[in-house]
């Protein structure tokens, strides 16, 4: 009985000391930004890492995740002879749904997973050491760069991924179901309002995720055990925690901006 | 050069990215919409107004002319009061205009359509539109079928 509640109080104070740790990494993190406009070159190479090496992956599923919407909202709406609704449906759950929490998701498994393989064999093969070893403070140079190129990277990415869904949405349904083309775009303009969906669902969820996954890679990166195991696990973990990190916000972002209450 | 290619395709990035935001903003929201708010407004007051919303349309002759801006409700009269933005290019709109509120369609949204009266003289901006019909409750009318089947007359078609 003594060692269950002593295994439960280790686990609590294990898990608040590493909260803890994390938040300071993040602050950290925030404070060591400013170093880049100094070095605007090092967010670029980040930038391309993290965002351009990501755009297949992302505009590939957002084409087929609107493509099946349309199919699927088509198969639903045709029994009630609504289906100048699809453009509607298919706008809005990407916009508000769909396009921010794939996004986060599917970049938290392209490019998170490898932030924190990189910054866990930099700290493996003491890279991070030899850094500070020649007073060189790697929150500027190494750590920052990649989380503001990849707080920058997501919301472009959302926008894209709910662009081309919508694309994939109008092309199966005007072009292969034949849907009313112009009854598609005018229901989705008369629902989908510029403030309440597009900026809150395309730019605030989507920031907010960025800045979870980045931090959850780069920290799990950082406080990596430095063996191949503990590099494997650390991967394994930023995948696991940003991806549930991702879905509890959503869950609480949704509640906040689309919630009744 | 290297490093000139990485440049290029991450500007090529973050512009496909912006042009997505644009996309989304001015093909897929109501941006092109937001301007319909500026016209003047006319009110209308009905008893019942049904499901209409703040944002419904307002259409004469089928074809959008404003939309739906406020709702409110008279405390003295207990009318239902619409407000309604139509746009200044539809300004010849006559003072003995009707409003009723209709349905797009067995399962569309609700929205006013308005009938074009015979005066000289037109709406402006703070007009009112006196003769009104409220939307049709589909509760009311059953009841109205059931009580007249009940009494015995069919109801006449």
């Amino acid at each position: 009985m003594t060692a269950l509640l002593t295994g439960l109080g280790r686990w609590l104070l294990d898990w608040l000391t590493r909260m803890g740790r994390a938040n300071l990494f993040l602050l950290g993190l925030l404070s060591a930004l400013s170093f880049l406009f100094k070095r605007p070159g090092l967010l670029v190479k980040q930038l391309y890492a993290v965002g351009v090496l990501s755009l297949p992956i992302i505009l590939v599923s957002g084409l087929f995740v609107g493509m099946v919407l349309g199919l699927q909202g088509y198969a639903n709406l045709v029994d009630f002879g609504a289906t100048s609704s699809l453009g509607t449906v298919v706008a809005l759950s990407l916009i508000r749904e769909l396009g921010p929490v794939l996004t986060a998701l599917l970049y938290a498994g392209r490019a998170g997973s490898a932030l924190t393989a990189e910054i866990g064999l930099m700290k493996a093969t003491e890279q991070l050491a030899s850094l500070q070893m020649m007073a060189v403070d790697p929150f500027p140079r190494v750590l920052a760069p990649r989380f503001l190129a990849g707080c920058l990277a997501v919301p472009l990415l959302t926008a894209i991924f709910t662009a081309v869904g919508i694309l994939g949405g109008y092309f199966v349904a005007v072009i292969q179901l034949g849907v009313d083309g112009g009854a598609f775009w005018a229901q989705m303009q008369a629902k989908v309002l510029l403030f309440e969906d597009i900026i809150n669902g395309v730019l605030i969820k989507s920031f907010v995720f960025g800045l979870l996954v980045n931090w959850v890679a780069l920290f799990e990166g950082y406080e990596a055990l430095p063996t191949s195991e503990g590099v494997s696990l650390a991967t394994t973990r930023t995948v696991v925690v940003s991806s549930l990190a991702v879905l509890g916000w959503d869950f609480l972002l949704t509640a906040l901006m689309f919630g009744a209450w | 050069m290297r490093q000139k290619n990485l440049e290029l395709m991450v500007g090529l990035f973050v512009m496909l990215g912006l042009a997505a935001f644009v996309v989304l903003a001015v093909k897929v929201s109501d941006l092109t919409r937001i301007g319909e708010n500026d016209g003047y407004r006319i009110t209308a007051r009905f008893e019942n107004i049904g499901g209409l919303k703040v944002k419904a349309p307002v259409a004469l002759g089928g074809v959008r002319v404003g939309r739906v801006v406020g709702i409110d409700l008279d405390p003295q009269s207990y009318e239902a009061v619409v407000t309604m933005a139509i746009d200044p290019r539809h300004n010849r709109l006559p003072t003995d205009s009707s409003a009723s509120i209709l349905t797009s369609g067995l399962l569309g949204e609700q929205y006013v359509g308005l009938e074009p009266g015979g005066m000289d003289s037109y709406l402006s901006q703070g007009g009112v539109i006196r003769l009104t019909q409220s939307a049709l409750v589909l509760e009311k009318l059953i009841g109205r079928v059931l009580t007249s089947v009940a009494s015995g007359d069919a109801p006449k078609p």
